[in-house]
């Protein structure tokens, strides 16, 4: 049995996973990763399957250990890892021994990490997944963030290679793309080309359920309350202050507030690892273009593990001389 | 802006949201539920999973098994076949504790209402509800039905805390707390229910479309309904309409 220490946690570390599935109907939040693709590249560097549970983290990591041998992997962004003080690479697996202290900082150029260990963080699930929804305290470690000697199970896992990227992870350059609707004709032509023309900052006001926008103020012509509907991840609803929320990961299942656009799936990750302060802008597409890059981003994500190799036996010795 | 309905809309790449107006209206809500069954019943592949309002029926859908503009003439096609009421209506009868510490607005309504505490629990009670959605929080029930007189206003700035059981009001919507969290609506009174209960094996008790009552109780009732709640039982058994 295989435990996992955390001597010391950042402001928010979360057990997340895939997340729920089907319970929206019964007003249950799916949670799951901020950034997915980030997620599954960390569980396939420890040769983890995509369904197991890792920690996600904003801001510093934390400090780890464990009690037996496992592999890890940190993803999402340039970070700061030392195992017992010597320096290690993220998007690539390490080793981890009984007794090594593996630090952990915070995103350099990105907000959300993703730490995963070989056999995956085996909390029990409920409603069907290990992510924790920390609004309504469901999943991961009785629904809420980790902290300093808190404990968590790993699950069992064979040993194995060492992996890293053939050829490196890139995320999209360029605006972030939304669909119009479902509740576009709310919003006069005027205010669509202050959303379209007009830079947006991103606010420090975000957590894992929304990310709130500065910029221009969008009003509704149509009136910013509407019969509560159906919200998905990237929504972007619009209250009476004009300024834009888009409902992340852990969004409630329904909302009020009128939709301008959705965020393209393929950008919403993006979004959620675009530091606090950077501007950004919005593109309208079509929602079949926006199907035709999600299919892509599926299948670069598919290559991108399907190319995922066993780390030459020299590179842990060039980072050594490196030291 | 004339809109005609139903009309179906984009949202992103995933999901499709079918309107059937704009407006609360129990036969609009009895379609959106039907139509929920039926794709419950006889599923399509790229539909991953449906949402039920008010109003509306949200489809989220896997572009790579079907595309939009596909799927969209089938879930017309769905919506032309679709037959409200093929399911049969269940009531629940819930017990409420009216006023005390949970219900903290009982007295300031009143007094906005010109009525009595008794008065005021007497209209709530008398009242047959009706669920058309679950949304905004695992389980939270929003409820049509709310007699005229009580329809009042949200409070300009929400609580930090309200205790799941609490029973709500919400303009023209009556509500009952699945857990606890901040709002805005005023509370009269607490149900010894738990609406959501992730360990017992059916952990919600309510659906889109069950029809609800209230049953004053006193609290000595309470505490016996408390503690089996506690202990996961089934409080209540559903009755046919």
């Amino acid at each position: 049995m295989t435990i996992l220490l955390i001597s010391q946690a950042g402001p928010m570390v979360t057990v997340q996973d895939r997340g729920r599935k089907g319970l929206l109907h019964a007003g249950v939040s799916g949670s799951g990763p901020m950034d997915g693709p980030s997620m599954d590249l960390a569980n396939a560097l420890v040769g983890n399957g995509p369904d197991d549970a890792v920690l996600e983290f904003a801001g510093p990591g934390g400090v780890f250990e464990v009690t037996e041998p496992v592999r890890f992997a940190v993803t999402g962004g340039a970070v700061d890892i030392r195992i017992d003080g010597a320096a290690a690479f993220p998007w690539e697996s390490h080793h981890l021994l009984p007794g090594q202290r593996l630090a952990i900082g915070a995103m350099r150029d990105a907000v959300w990490g993703y730490l995963a260990f070989s056999g995956g963080i085996g909390t029990p699930p409920v409603l069907g997944a290990r992510a924790t929804h920390l609004r309504s305290g469901l999943g991961g470690l009785d629904g809420r963030r980790l902290g300093a000697n808190d404990r968590l199970l790993l699950g069992e896992a064979p040993a194995g290679p060492l992996l890293a990227f053939r050829r490196f992870w890139q995320r999209a350059r360029g605006p972030i793309r939304v669909v119009p609707g479902p509740q576009d004709d709310y919003f006069d032509q005027a205010t669509w080309r202050a959303f379209l023309d007009e830079p947006f900052i991103v606010s420090p006001s975000r957590d894992r359920m929304a990310q709130i926008l500065d910029g221009p103020r969008l009003p509704a012509v149509g009136g910013h309350d509407i019969v509560s509907d159906g919200t998905v991840a990237g929504s972007i609803q619009v209250p009476a202050s004009g300024r834009p929320i888009v409902l992340m990961a852990e969004r409630q299942s329904t909302g009020g507030y009128p939709k301008i656009a959705t965020v393209a799936s393929v950008d919403l990750p993006r979004l959620a690892q675009t530091p606090s302060g950077r501007a950004i802008r919005f593109a309208a597409i079509s929602q079949e273009e926006a199907e035709d890059l999600l299919i892509a981003g599926r299948r670069t994500l598919r290559e991108a593990v399907a190319g995922i190799v066993e780390k030459p036996a020299s590179a842990d010795l060039s980072k050594e001389a490196r030291r | 802006m004339p809109v005609t309905y139903p009309r179906i809309v984009a949202c992103g790449d995933s999901a499709l949201s079918i309107e059937l107006s704009d407006e609360i209206d129990e036969d609009v809500n009895a379609r959106v539920i039907a139509l929920a069954a039926d794709l419950a019943e006889r599923p399509i592949d790229a539909v991953v999973e449906t949402v039920p309002t008010y109003r509306s029926l949200l489809v989220l859908y896997d572009p790579s098994l079907r595309r939009a503009q596909a799927l969209r003439l089938e879930l017309e096609a769905r919506l032309r076949a679709a037959v409200p009421g093929s399911r049969a209506a269940r009531r629940f009868v819930v017990p409420v504790v009216y006023g005390g510490e949970a219900g903290l607005d009982l007295a300031e309504l009143g007094d906005m209402k010109g009525l009595s505490a008794d008065e005021l629990v007497a209209i709530h009670a008398a009242g047959e509800y009706r669920v058309y959605m679950i949304g905004f929080a695992p389980g939270f029930a929003y409820l049509g039905g709310l007699p005229e007189i009580l329809h009042t206003p949200r409070l300009a700035t929400p609580r930090q805390r309200i205790e799941a059981g609490a029973i709500g009001i919400g303009g023209k919507q009556a509500s009952i707390n699945s857990v606890s969290g901040p709002s805005g609506w005023r509370f009269i009174g607490r149900t010894p229910l738990r609406l959501f209960d992730p360990s017992r094996s059916e952990p919600f008790l309510l659906s889109a479309g069950d029809h609800v009552r209230f049953r004053p109780i006193e609290p000595a009732e309470a505490a016996a309904l408390d503690a089996a709640s506690v202990a996961g039982k089934t409080v209540v058994e559903p009755e046919p309409v």
